[in-house]
């Protein structure tokens, strides 16, 4: 089990826009460097990319949460 | 002598202490939005208090000290609470380091506080605009290339001396946004244009640091919607009971668009527009706001010019004992 955590404090979205689908399902593999969210902080959305490579488990933060810097926003097995 | 970014962090900009005197003609005063952390940044490697150096929001760049820097130099870092590391070792914020040529200063995730000053001996020299190496990126003005520093940038840095490694502010006179941030306001000229309830909610609600907020204002939100006094709208002024015949804006001023987000000016402000503002945060607490991260818990304190005045005394005094302890 790996943890994806947020760079910088802000907003975390699973989505591109709110019409299309999550960067991330439950199964699906994750490379080094792939989209997992987006932290939104100061009128501008920071992708959130993965330093580790490994299959999704779960986001551990909801849609449209405030998050702190630090904190896990998914999980990888 | 140069610094190279390697990783730019967010909107990480060259700021001194800005560029007074052209508010009237648009071109706001902008400058280190936590100006005590950048002067003791500055004091602690032995520079002028309004040196240039590099303010970072919630995230740290990554930054290559150049080959020739030779014996090396000083750095410090100061502002909000962040791990930092020099080629993987641990250093302290607040105090003064000193680095060889190659090494690397990155930085873990942010722990409290949202805005860190880099400050290296010699300063940032990259060239003034209109007296000031602040960057304006609105209006693509000062510091490097007037934008915020990208990677790859080669930013170049005065002639300093290196000083003593352990140079250290006092805990105490690191100063800090408490749970809740309370800020001081005056209240000002539209102050009236309120009800006597929204005037009272505005001082009792719990606000939250709005995501958007950034160098030109300080939003927030939480609170109760205001209502406005009734009148019919004066000639010039727009619809909304928010508007007013347009005004001057000042540093630190709180308008409420709607009645609904107060948005705090702050140094990269616009210098007037048609929202009535309620009043403005007071000159000792404006500091205080660049170290606030998004979501943070906040409430605004009505005071009196003699509180106000008597702030700004002790801040000043503040400033007194850090350049006391540094000296």
């Amino acid at each position: 089990m790996s943890n994806i955590q947020s760079p910088l404090p802000g907003t975390f979205y699973h989505k591109p826009s709110p019409e299309e689908p999550v960067f991330k399902s439950p199964g699906d593999a994750v490379a080094i460097g792939d989209t997992i969210g987006l932290v939104e902080v100061m009128k501008t959305f920071i992708a959130v990319t993965s330093e580790i490579e490994g299959t999704f488990v779960k986001y551990m933060i909801d849609d449209a949460a405030p998050v702190t810097a630090g904190a896990v926003l998914a999980e990888l097995a | 002598m140069t610094l190279e970014i390697i990783k730019p962090g967010l909107a990480t900009s060259v700021q001194d202490l800005g560029r007074p005197g052209y508010f009237h003609l648009g071109i706001p005063e902008g400058g280190a939005m936590d100006r005590l952390a950048l002067r003791a940044a500055n004091l602690l490697v032995g520079n002028d208090e309004g040196a240039a150096g590099l303010e970072a929001v919630f995230m740290g760049p990554e930054i290559k000290f150049g080959p020739e820097i030779g014996a090396g130099m000083s750095v410090a870092v100061t502002g909000a609470d962040i791990p930092m590391m020099l080629d993987g070792d641990p250093r302290e914020t607040w105090t003064a380091f000193t680095v060889k040529p190659g090494q690397v200063l990155s930085f873990g995730f942010l722990k409290a506080g949202a805005r860190m000053y880099i400050a290296v001996s010699g300063g940032i020299a990259t060239e003034p605009a209109l007296g000031s190496r602040s960057t304006y990126p609105i209006g693509a003005l000062g510091g490097f290339e007037g934008r915020a520093v990208a990677a790859g940038d080669v930013i170049p840095v005065g002639t300093g001396a290196v000083v003593a490694e352990g140079r250290s502010v006092p805990l105490a006179l690191r100063r800090r946004p408490g749970t809740p941030a309370v800020l001081r306001v005056l209240t000002g000229l539209y102050w009236h244009r309120l009800t006597e309830k929204s005037q009272k909610a505005f001082f009792d609600d719990a606000w939250v640091v709005a995501p958007e907020a950034d160098r030109m204002g300080y939003r927030f939100r939480g609170g109760t919607p205001m209502e406005f006094v009734d009148r019919p709208q004066p000639f010039g002024a727009g619809s909304d009971p928010s508007n007013i015949v347009d005004g001057c804006y000042s540093y630190g001023s709180i308008q409420v668009p709607g009645g609904l987000e107060p948005i705090v000016l702050h140094r990269d402000a616009v210098s007037g527009g048609g929202y009535f503002t309620l009043g403005a945060v007071i000159s000792a607490d404006m500091d205080l706001i660049g170290q606030l991260q998004p979501n943070t818990p906040v409430t605004f304190k009505r005071v009196e010019m003699d509180e106000a005045l008597a702030a700004r005394a002790a801040r000043k005094a503040m400033l007194a004992d850090i350049r006391q302890a540094l000296a």
